[in-house]
């Protein structure tokens, strides 16, 4: 630990609205893990939807609709350790329960409902329980809650613990730092989900591009809306037929639109902004400023351009800066390297034995 | 809905034959008369429901996971009259006062000692007596903050001292939240019941905490911290209930760190002084510096700064000297000497292996006797001679004679029994009951009115721990114009 670390300077106030790096970074995760919950249910419950009117039923067909959903996940190898053949049963099953690591349902509610136990002191009762609710709505949940016509209702049901949190947040929790985080934590998340939910298209559509502006891709363009909740929002703006560039524009490029890449990304923005106590539009450390420079890139691109570059190519990039805006944020207000415990208990034995030598 | 209830040969808080009932229990008999069996069942299990929900849970480790179980709860409330508890508040306030007085005497003069009202071997090898702390000054002389005396009553009723809990006595996050569960399944018993509340307890505690900040502190509100083991201690709901009825950070020891013979938490905004530590992790575990090294719950330097007077720990280090069960057995003549008084509160009757003549005693009564270990707790070390094997009796000898100063024999007391929703039958049956209430010392020495009734929830248990079958009832302790 460096004497120059800002972090181990003495706060500016002696009661300067205390929040301990860890309670920030568990609001952060608890609040990021719910959301990734809610995007998972979502992808999967629209999937599922959609996998009902497909025409062919093969494996490879299967396999071609339901692998990409994986790799959004980056659980395609823990997969393939257990399952043999990715389908409409086999995925959901990942995805909804025996993913580890974050990676499921139950193991992101499980991450949240484990941070918001260690941050109980800071939220409200009412987050809590929802939080815990949505805990033991899932833990002994059976397989069978999501086969054929249970999923609708199953994954319904996870949104809902989730909307009903943010709510909550919204209505029971006081607007201070640890909103900030929350908030945050929360957006960058989104951000990333919807540019994931994105490639997934881009994994459909590029191999055979013969097929793009038929009947099922309109379907599946349709399907990437709605496991956004955008396909209303998308028709009020555009008023015309699913178009797949447009569907990219609008989740990408919305500044109005609450799921947009870029309207999560100026959230991000806003709330950096606020955690860091500096003025709205500065952008100091390298760090900040790389930031600065994605925010400025998202507000002034032409969807033709990120088509003529590779959709795949730029959605990539977006993925890399949220990672990068993430860690800055991270290590900056949340992370404090741990004590190295062998060096302090020297330290304060020292210390203790010239208290003792000064009195004899 | 209690006509079926025998009180059989024990004391019976409830009844003082079959279908009598005391008098402090009669309108709630009358109320609980006009609930079924199944309505009771009911909400029985719904009051259980909502501990879940709540997240009111302790963590068992029983394998790699961690259970969450709830602390089972019974509805039917257990009742003082205002006469009784004026009575145990008094003897409580009196026991601490004198406990306290104790604890600056063998930190200081030792004249207790000196005087040999106890005989100096016993304090000098108590586990927990730290010779690291002689001439140490404590804010305001207290060195018990927070104090959960178990209390038990015998066959005729009388109340007895069973334990002091000096150290860091657990379960006030389920004296309160019990009244609110209660109060939910069955607000109408509470009508005109003249119940007296305990919700000021966080309150009470957080004032105490912040009386007793450093003298040298000079700003305009102290710092006050829950310093906790972490979210994997089965009692960590409770740290952080109270932190939430008090509003006051909780931290784990990574939080902390010690620079100058100052503690300071790691904030986001920089480090920033701390005053006073409500701990809850035992003295072994709170600096590796000066005791165990092994410890990563702690944080190092932390006595340095206590010894230098820039924070305060709530409760102070070597409190547990007066929880070993040997000192307990001198703690009559300990009110006696520092008050001049005669103890309120009876101890029960107490034989110390390391006198001669008592270990005769013991020896020779092991199949009548209660043996316990000095320094265990929850249960555990114990023989309950009249219910325990030849063998268990034959290894209990050999570990008397090896160590007698670390046994104790008491005679058992059949504690009192109170009526219980029995689950495996749905009816009512007595179940044996203790009580701990909590007293907290700051500018005074207050008893929060209520407590935790532990309730040994299996058929004939005299163990009312929770980790061996325990739950535990509302303590409903009533006001003068109720009685």
């Amino acid at each position: 630990m460096s004497a120059n670390d800002p972090r181990e300077q003495l706060a500016a106030h002696r009661q300067a609205n205390v929040m301990l790096s860890r309670v920030a970074a568990s609001l952060y995760w608890m609040s990021r893990y719910l959301e990734r919950a809610e995007n998972i249910a979502r992808l999967l419950d629209v999937n599922l939807q959609i996998s009902v009117d497909f025409d062919r039923s093969d494996e490879q067909f299967l396999e071609e609709h339901w692998l990409p959903v994986l790799r959004s996940s980056g659980s395609e190898a823990q997969f393939f350790e257990v399952y043999k053949t990715a389908d409409s049963t086999t995925v959901p099953e990942f995805l909804t329960f025996t993913a580890g690591d974050g990676c499921s349902i139950r193991a992101c509610v499980a991450a949240a409902r484990e941070n918001a136990r260690q941050v109980r002191d800071q939220i409200s009762f009412e987050m809590w329980e929802v939080l815990n609710d949505a805990w033991l709505f899932l833990k002994d949940a059976a397989p069978e809650s999501i086969r054929g016509a249970n999923a609708p209702g199953f994954y319904e049901q996870i949104k809902r613990f989730s909307h009903l949190f943010q709510g909550l947040t919204d209505s029971t929790f006081s607007r201070n730092e640890g909103y900030e985080f929350i908030q945050f934590g929360k957006f960058l998340e989104r951000a990333d989900k919807t540019s994931r939910l994105l490639d997934i298209k881009y994994h459909i559509l590029l191999p055979n591009l013969n097929d793009v502006g038929g009947a099922v891709d309109t379907l599946q363009w349709q399907a990437v809306l709605r496991s956004t909740s955008a396909l209303e929002s998308y028709r009020r703006f555009y008023v015309q037929e699913i178009v797949p560039w447009k569907v990219a524009e609008f989740l990408l490029m919305s500044d109005s639109f609450p799921r947009s890449v870029r309207y999560c990304v100026e959230q991000c923005d806003h709330f950096m902004h606020r955690i860091a106590d500096i003025p709205a539009g500065d952008y100091r450390t390298p760090g900040e400023r790389r930031f600065g420079r994605f925010v400025q890139n998202l507000r002034f691109a032409a969807i033709e351009e990120i088509m003529n570059g590779g959709l795949h190519e730029y959605l990539t990039g977006v993925q890399a800066e949220l990672e990068a805006v993430g860690s800055l944020v991270y290590e900056s207000f949340m992370y404090h390297p741990p004590v190295d415990m062998a060096a302090e208990i020297r330290l304060h034995q020292q210390e203790q034995q010239q208290q003792e030598y000064r009195r004899v | 809905m209690l006509e079926q209830y025998d009180p059989g040969e024990f004391y019976d808080e409830m009844f003082t034959s079959p279908g009598g009932v005391r008098t402090h229990y009669q309108s709630i008999a009358e109320r609980l008369g006009s609930v079924s069996h199944d309505d009771f069942e009911k909400k029985q299990a719904a009051v259980e429901l909502a501990f879940m929900r709540r997240g009111v849970t302790f963590t068992v480790y029983s394998d790699d996971q961690g259970t969450e179980r709830i602390f089972p709860f019974d509805c039917v409330p257990r009742i003082i009259p205002a006469d009784e508890w004026a009575h145990i508040e008094k003897g409580l306030i009196q026991r601490l006062t004198a406990l306290n007085l104790f604890l600056h005497d063998i930190y200081h003069e030792q004249k207790i000692l000196r005087e040999r009202i106890i005989p100096p071997q016993y304090v000098m090898s108590a586990r927990h007596f730290r010779r690291e702390f002689m001439h140490f000054e404590v804010p305001k002389n207290i060195y018990v903050h927070i104090c959960g005396s178990d209390l038990i009553r015998d066959k005729d009723g009388r109340y007895l001292v069973l334990e002091d809990n000096l150290r860091c006595p657990s379960g006030a996050s389920y004296m309160l939240e019990n009244r609110a569960a209660l109060r939910r399944a069955f607000p109408d018993l509470f009508r005109a019941a003249g119940v007296r509340p305990v919700e000021g307890y966080g309150a009470q505690l957080l004032k105490n905490l912040q009386y007793v900040s450093p003298d040298k502190f000079g700003g305009s509100q102290p710092n006050v911290v829950l310093l906790t083991p972490g979210v994997y201690n089965s009692a960590y709901f409770e740290h952080a209930f109270l932190a939430r009825q008090m509003g006051i950070p909780i931290v784990e020891g990574r939080d902390l760190v010690v620079r100058d013979f100052k503690v300071y938490m790691r904030t986001t905004a920089g480090l920033v002084p701390v005053d006073v530590i409500y701990r809850r992790i035992d003295d072994d575990f709170l600096d590796p510096s000066v005791f165990r090294s092994d410890s990563l719950l702690g944080v190092p330097g932390l006595v340095n700064a206590c010894r230098a007077g820039n924070v305060t720990l709530a409760n102070s280090i070597g409190t547990g000297v007066a929880d070993d069960k040997v000192i307990y057995a001198w703690v009559p003549k300990i009110i006696r000497y520092y008050l001049g008084e005669e103890p309120i509160l009876p101890n029960v009757d107490t034989y110390l292996a390391s006198e001669a003549s008592d270990r005769n005693y013991i020896l020779e009564n092991l199949d009548k006797l209660v043996v316990k270990s000095a320094n265990e707790a929850g249960g555990y070390g114990m023989l309950m001679g009249p219910w325990a094997t030849k063998a268990e009796i034959a290894e209990f000898r050999e570990q008397i004679l090896a160590n007698p100063r670390n046994f104790i024999g008491q005679p058992p007391i059949s504690l009192s029994r109170h009526p219980t929703w029995a689950q495996d039958v749905s009816d009512f049956e007595g179940r044996h009951i203790d009580l701990r209430p909590y007293i907290l010392y700051g500018d005074k020495v207050t008893v929060t009115p209520g407590g935790l009734t532990r309730v040994a929830l299996r058929r004939g248990s005299l163990v009312v721990n929770s980790s061996q079958g325990g739950g535990s009832k509302d303590t409903w302790v009533l006001s003068e114009k109720a009685a």
